[in-house]
């Protein structure tokens, strides 16, 4: 008893002045990393969330988290930019449409304040003049990805927002109808989306016509993925390192000499497995169980 | 209205600041575009948030020349001139937490918790956690989580759930935390407040026209910096002033105001200091 | 008349096509039922857009009222293409659903409920309506008579809708002011019909596509505007790339140009040359694969006038006169009466006695023709070298001449080749011209030469646009010239039968027919036709200077528009009275495609709202007029005069109170078709709004609840309508049969279908007018008996010369359009559709996923006239024709790729009502509109 309301005394008496200090600071500092840790916690989450499309030109998802300085500078480019901006017939501006690109609010689910474009919704032009990326300040959108190295010039079929990939099952272009809207939708339709014709045995006389993705064109604009008929997308748009696998410097087709420049940064040989941890020599030495019954 | 002067100057000034970038997204304006992380005048002059370039400088972003000109313009308007009057003239959350003040005052919720379980130095802290943070994860941090930006972003390009970043700022500043966010938490307050040391506008402090009514320490959003009154004719000189003339307005003496401390011979402030030791 | 299974698969080339013909429904039915559950109930139909006739299934839910279209796939055992549609086709329910569908009268009015020109759309009952339409109509034949009264048809009515519609009019107001939006896609194709063969629709079937080697597409997108047939020429091209060629020649590159071997762009209007240069390859350079038996067994050549203007308003008319074209519009129109000859025309019309800078003295559209030697058609076709041909008809300017040769020498040699066979298919291309009846013939003319027509697998093909433009349009007659199975209005012997087909008196039939729907609007707007209305088509935004057409619907005071819809268009808009219509599944129906197939469906559903369909609005307007109201005697504009035939018509057994209802529509022998419900297995269990009324107690035309007809009316009109046919070559099956099968091809005999006409191998017909041995005969009655001469014109002299059973060869030369791009115009235009629209949109632009496809049209332009004018793509421009402009979004890439000096704006966005742009020049022997070219500029909003 005694030796407890002792301590509650003590707890009464006045603190000196010096730990008084000490431990102001060592709160302030609990609660710095309390904070500083649920902060980086919600940070890190949010930037994971990479399934999102941005504008033309965007560096890699890391560098453009770290670069964007989230001015909003590119979104007003996008909804300003020619023809999205709606005239009277005297040629007096009265609006503009809804842009293309967006800055991630709250709610959006997305790294917040950063530009992004949601292809189903409102797809990405492929304006010509690309007004999106000379607008940004801070280079997170590279003016030099998106130029044409002979002529200087802009060219947004260099973009490479994203990649569009056909989702077979439920596109209605494998079951032999005739759609091609993802086709006739495409700026660049014959180069980055072709048709693939196909005879239809069941019907023994009309084609399929299915349509091919070629990634090494597709710039991931998402004017497909708008156009699609079917409820959900059958086409629909991926950030390009969610969408593409990569073959690695071990297979080379022996056939296309422009393939060996592909594995050019091929690094000398160095393998490990399970079986060839041990050094050779304490292989040999340990014969195990290899003669038991 | 002379009570209100500068409130609404300050009010007239961040709306004013609001509709150019409102303007310039949705009616293609040429005067300000973009928003406060980075900005555009007259489509030539670039305007940084120079703090949010030293988390990019700190996360390893290579930074360009036009954000690093505009950042280098915006520190050191704030730097030589202006001090933390970022915070006090074109934050649009400086509305929010003066709003939610107002409250407090007129209901007298400062009379139900008058202790205040928080330093304002939490907030330097706060500065350095977000650099640390952004060093580690390679982002800046801050700009992950501002409710500064969140709110004048929303205002701009479209608010999503932004609008609860405002009801909670206003319902801290109101019931946890008097002058909570801005007072205390802001890492950009913080930041303004060091490099704003040694601005050239101040608030001059005339002890004796004062009548130590002390309704100026009753507006103040950091009382702390006017620890002066009714004692000594000093100038306000803590960084953590955010020159927003509050104190002006509410005082019926004529016994402060703003002075420009143009060089190094006119302290004004001082004289009057020395008169009447 | 029996359907024998057998029967089918012998008569046809392709058997696995046939195969599905005889299948009957209710076994499927039963089976659809069975498989599935919650009471869907399946049933087969055909689908509402394109003229390609898909056969589609539509399942329903739910009973009486609330039964609604649940689903609808494609009809697997529909031979045209086995349960496969575009993707319009699975929409053709949503069509019926969306937000704001009509679901009443509205009227214009005043604050006091009065009908106001200038008032404010307000809801009515169809008493009301009917009321307003009754006494309009009365106005409209006391000021100007019969022709007063006008009606916009459409190659979308269903085969009864337009077989009522055309019977009131032409039948019961005497006025042949009746004129269908066909006039607006096939009419260049009917004519060049009749005056090649005598008769009208192609000869050919779709199994040409799987039995041909080429596909060649004249001025067709057919990639988007047939997409089934498109889906069947890509098969057919795959199943032997190498063998099977395909040729799309266009004024811009587009979707179609994807599956060719060759595209050939070509300057607008110079497909005239191209053909030529085909037939003159074959008898200057290739003669010896001329099939000269064939030749001269069934052929005869023939010419005719050249200087037949351009189907513009000539001099004298009221609104030239009143000045209601500006100075602009006259420098095209004046050349209506007489141009000079210019020098990319002038080599061809010099056989026909034309050098360059003559005048030219227009006389107006006639469809007047003559026999002329071979060696006159064989001179004809001297200018047509591959030099003259190249350098002016060779479209694109970035390509070289000597690629655009070789393109041009691969064509001809395709139709030389022996042994090889050919299809050329056209749509809009070839039919939309100034020249489209010239056009149209010389398809036919290298077809002939080397005996590739009317064979399998063989033959110049007329595809059609709309889904009934041959069934309804066509073959029922709702154009203002015809009458039913292909007679005339201005024969006085086919005026006759159909008196006597409609029990109506001898005389009742008003003998001119000359307002085609572009006349029409032209009447309207010279304040002479007072009455008109709009039936299943969107008239105010289908026709070119529409302009004009607007504007006089709207500022004309005496002046009474009506339009039937499913939904607010254009049309509607500028209309004085809306009236809402059911629409397709909601009333039972007939179309017959491009292949001369017919197909039915029963009515799945009740209508919305208080829609009726639009037999019922005819049906209803016709109970408003007695024998005495409408037959009295009237002087027509030209002086003739329209007997009275009120007595004639008592002779008959009519009494003067007789309403046009009891003679036309509710007779002794409409009755004899029996509504029964319980016992006839065609009517059991499906709705039926006109013979039964139904549960929805609409409150009809007389303020009382309407409780049907009583009889079964739709078929009535079906068999009243086949009569005239049947035994004509135009031979239709009973009603109940085509509600077992999958459509049939007519001319059905002895319950075959025909493949390929004018073939003795398929066609009894040419056995029944040619005799057993024949092997081919164009039977068509029309136009055979003609004068002889020469290019330049007949010699009376050598007096008449009959050519029955034969077809005509045409010597037909280039001729520059009225409009070309010049300094100030630059740029030609060409407008069209896009696959995912149908026509002006009204239904397809309500479908959510067609609507975000695309929403909105596109100006199609090449990048480098986009860069010369300043423009970039995505900006809007103003694209300006001497009669209007319209703001259009500038593409430069994407599905349609013109080449400099084109542009091309499909017409479905009423937002950018590019008709506002176009000429309203015609061909002026078929009055059909030229909608592919006219000069405009294009500049910077």
């Amino acid at each position: 008893m005694n030796h407890k309301q002792d301590k509650v005394k003590s707890y009464r008496q006045p603190l000196s002045k010096s730990r008084r200090g000490f431990l102001g600071t060592t709160r302030n500092i609990g609660l710095a990393i309390l904070g500083g840790l649920t902060w980086s916690a919600y940070v890190d989450e949010a930037k994971a969330n990479k399934l999102l499309l941005r504008p033309p030109g965007a560096l890699d998802e890391s560098d453009f988290l770290k670069t964007c300085i989230k001015c909003g500078l590119c979104v007003d480019a996008c909804r300003n930019r020619d023809g999205n901006v709606i005239f009277d017939n005297k040629g007096q501006r009265i609006g503009t449409k809804d842009p293309t690109l967006r800055l991630a609010a709250p709610g959006d689910n997305k790294p917040l304040g950063t530009p992004f474009f949601i292809a189903r919704e409102n797809p990405c032009f492929m304006c010509d003049d690309i007004p999106c990326v000379p607008a940004c300040p801070s280079g997170a959108l590279d003016l030099l990805s998106v130029t044409n190295k002979k002529t200087k010039k802009l060219d947004v079929n260099m973009a490479k927002m994203g990649l569009a990939v056909v989702h077979k099952e439920s596109c209605i272009a494998y079951w032999g109808l005739q759609c091609d809207a993802c086709y006739r939708a495409c700026p660049l339709l014959g180069k980055a989306l072709t048709i693939d014709m196909q005879m239809n045995k069941r019907t023994g006389k009309h084609a399929f016509l299915l349509p091919v993705v070629h990634s090494d064109i597709c710039t991931g604009c998402g004017l497909c993925e708008k156009a699609c008929v079917v409820e959900k997308a059958a086409i629909f748009v991926l950030p390009r390192e969610f969408a593409m696998g990569r073959v690695g410097t071990h297979y080379v087709k022996g056939w296309d000499k422009k393939d060996q420049q592909r594995v050019g940064e091929a690094q000398s040989i160095h393998t490990v497995t399970k079986r060839s941890e041990k050094r050779a020599i304490d292989k040999l030495n340990n014969l195990g169980g290899l003669l038991d019954e | 209205m002379n009570n209100v002067r500068f409130l609404i100057a300050r009010r007239v000034v961040q709306i004013t600041i609001i509709l150019l970038y409102f303007g310039a997204n949705y009616y293609g304006w040429k005067m300000l575009a973009g928003n406060l992380s980075s900005s555009l005048i007259l489509g030539t002059i670039p305007l940084s948030d120079p703090y949010a370039v030293l988390q990019m400088f700190v996360a390893g972003a290579a930074i360009s020349s036009n954000i690093l000109i505009g950042a280098v313009i915006i520190f050191l308007f704030y730097a030589i001139f202006g001090g933390r009057a970022f915070c006090s003239w074109v934050c649009p959350v400086n509305i929010i937490t003066d709003a939610a003040n107002w409250t407090r005052r007129k209901f007298g919720f400062d009379m139900v918790a008058k202790k205040q379980p928080s330093t304002r130095n939490l907030r330097y802290w706060v500065l350095l956690i977000s650099l640390i943070i952004s060093f580690f994860l390679g982002l800046a941090a801050f700009e992950f989580i501002s409710p500064i930006s969140m709110i004048h972003r929303g205002i701009i390009f479209g608010m999503g759930f932004g609008w609860a970043a405002m009801v909670i700022l206003y319902l801290f500043d109101l019931f946890v935390l008097k002058n909570g966010w801005c007072g205390h938490i802001c890492p950009l307050g913080g930041f303004y407040s060091i490099i704003g040391k040694f601005r050239l506008l101040k608030v001059r402090h005339d002890s004796v026209a004062c009548t130590g009514c002390m309704k100026c320490k009753v507006v103040c959003p950091e009382s702390q910096v006017l620890h002066m009154i009714d004692k000594v004719s000093i100038p306000v000189t803590s960084g953590e002033c955010t020159n927003c003339g509050r104190c002006i307005d509410v005082c019926e003496d004529n016994a402060l105001g703003f002075f420009l401390k143009v060089d190094n011979n006119n302290k004004k402030g001082e004289i009057n200091n020395e008169k009447n030791e | 008349m029996s359907l024998s299974r057998r029967d089918f698969l012998k008569s046809t080339a392709a058997a696995s096509a046939a195969a599905a013909v005889g299948i009957s429904i209710p076994d499927d039915v039963q089976a659809a039922a069975n498989a599935t559950q919650d009471k869907w109930r399946w049933d087969k139909a055909a689908c509402r857009f394109c003229g390609t006739g898909c056969g589609i299934m539509l399942a329903t839910k739910g009973e009486g009222k609330n039964r609604k279209i649940v689903a609808v796939k494609g009809d697997p055992a529909a031979p045209v293409n086995r349960g496969l549609n575009c993707i319009k086709g699975y929409f053709n329910a949503k069509i019926m659903y969306g937000a704001d569908r009509l679901t009443t009268p509205l009227l214009r009015m005043n604050d006091k409920g009065e009908f106001d020109k200038h008032g404010r759309f307000a809801p009515v009952s169809w008493k009301r309506a009917f009321d307003e339409m009754e006494s309009h109509i009365r106005y409209a034949l006391k000021k100007n008579g019969p022709e007063a009264v006008a009606v916009f048809g459409s190659g979308q009515y269903t085969i009864m809708e337009g077989y009522a519609a055309q019977k009131m009019m032409k039948g019961g107001f005497r006025s042949n002011a009746i004129d269908p939006n066909a006039r607006h896609c096939m009419a260049s194709a009917v004519v060049g019909f009749y005056q090649t063969f005598g008769i009208d629709e192609p000869s050919g079937c779709y199994d040409d596509i799987e039995l041909t080697d080429t596909i060649i597409a004249w001025g067709s997108n057919m990639a988007e505007m047939h997409p089934i047939l498109w889906s069947r020429c890509t098969d057919r091209k795959l199943s032997n790339p190498d063998r099977v060629k395909v040729v799309s020649i266009q004024t811009y590159t587009h979707r179609t140009c994807d599956l060719a071997d060759d595209t050939i762009i070509f300057r607008p209007q110079t497909d005239l040359l191209l053909w030529n240069y085909v037939a003159r390859e074959i008898v200057y350079n290739h003669p010896e694969a001329i099939d000269w038996d064939f030749i001269k067994k069934h052929i005869v050549f023939t010419a005719g006038p050249v200087n037949i203007g351009y189907g513009m308003r000539r001099a004298g008319e009221p609104s030239l006169k009143a000045g209601r074209y500006d100075a602009k519009e006259m420098q095209t129109i004046k050349k209506e009466m007489s141009k000079k000859v210019g020098s990319r025309e002038a080599p061809a019309l010099a056989p026909y006695g034309y050098k360059e800078g003559d005048v030219m003295k227009n006389t107006g559209g006639t469809l007047k023709h003559w026999h002329i030697s071979f060696e006159e058609y064989k001179k004809s076709l001297e200018p047509y070298t591959l030099d003259y041909v190249a350098k002016v008809a060779k479209g694109d300017p970035d390509e070289s001449l000597d690629s655009y040769k070789a393109k041009l020498k691969r064509l001809a040699s395709y139709y030389v080749e022996k042994g090889r066979k050919v299809v050329s298919f056209w749509t809009m291309g070839m039919n939309q011209h100034t020249r489209g009846t010239w056009v149209n013939t010389l398809s036919y003319n290298a077809h002939f030469l080397v005996n590739k027509q009317a064979k399998p697998g063989n033959g110049a093909y007329s595809l059609t646009g709309q889904p009934s433009a041959c069934g309804t349009a066509r073959e029922v007659g709702t154009f203002c010239h015809r009458l039913p199975a292909d007679m005339m209005v201005k024969s006085a012997k086919h005026r006759k039968i159909t008196e006597s087909g409609w029990h109506i008196p001898h005389g009742t039939l008003n003998p001119v027919g000359n307002q085609h729907i572009i006349k029409i609007h032209r009447d309207i707007e010279d304040r002479f036709v007072k009455f008109a209305w709009v039936n299943v088509c969107n008239a105010y935004q289908d026709s070119a200077s529409a302009k004009h057409w607007l504007k006089a619907a709207r500022e004309i005071d005496d002046f009474f528009l009506v339009t039937s819809d499913g939904y607010p268009g254009i049309s509607a808009m500028v209309s004085d009275l809306v009236l809402p219509s059911a629409m397709i599944y909601e009333k039972w129906g007939a179309y017959g495609n491009a292949e001369r197939r017919s197909q039915h469906w029963r009515q799945q559903v009740l209508p919305v709202g208080d829609s009726m369909s639009d037999t019922w609005q005819w049906v209803e307007l016709s109970k408003r007029f007695t024998v005495d109201d409408l037959w009295g005697p009237y002087t027509l504009r030209n002086g003739k005069k329209l007997a009275d035939v009120r007595g004639a018509a008592r002779a008959m057994g009519y009494s003067g109170n007789s309403t046009m209802f009891d003679v036309l529509f509710a007779n002794d022998r409409a009755k004899a078709f029996k509504a029964d419900r319980v016992n006839d297995p065609i009517q059991r269990g499906y709705d039926d709004s006109e013979v039964f009324g139904d549960e929805r107690n609409v409150v009809g035309s007389d303020g009382k609840v309407f409780k049907g007809y009583g009889f079964f009316i739709h078929k009535y009109l079906w068999e009243e309508y086949a009569d005239f046919g049947r035994g004509h070559g135009h031979d239709l099956a009973p009603f109940d049969v085509y509600h077992r099968v999958r459509g049939l091809r007519w001319p059905v005999v002895n319950g075959k279908e025909t493949l390929w006409r004018f073939n003795g191998e398929y066609d009894p017909y040419v056995k029944h007018y040619a005799g057993p041995d024949a092997d081919f005969a164009f039977y068509g009655p029309l136009a055979k008996n003609l004068l002889q001469g020469n290019l330049r014109g007949p010699d009376k002299s050598l007096g008449k010369k009959a050519l029955k059973n034969k077809a005509k060869i045409f010597a037909r030369p280039y001729m520059d359009p009225p409009e070309m791009p010049d300094t100030e115009y630059d740029t030609w235009l060409c407008t069209g559709r896009v696959l995912e629209h149908w026509h002006s949109g009204t239904m397809t632009m309500r479908v959510p996923e067609l609507f975000r496809a695309v929403p909105e049209a596109l100006c199609y332009m090449n990048p480098k006239d986009a860069d010369k004018k300043g423009l970039k793509r995505g900006e809007l421009a103003w694209v300006e024709s001497r009669r209007g402009k319209v703001k259009a979004r500038v593409e430069t890439r994407g599905r349609n790729r013109p080449p400099r000096g084109l542009v091309f704006i499909p017409w479905f966005d009423e937002k950018i009502l590019i008709n506002k742009v176009c000429l309203d020049a015609t061909c002026p022997m078929s009055k059909q509109t030229d909608y592919k070219k006219c000069a405009v500029k294009i500049y910077k909003v």
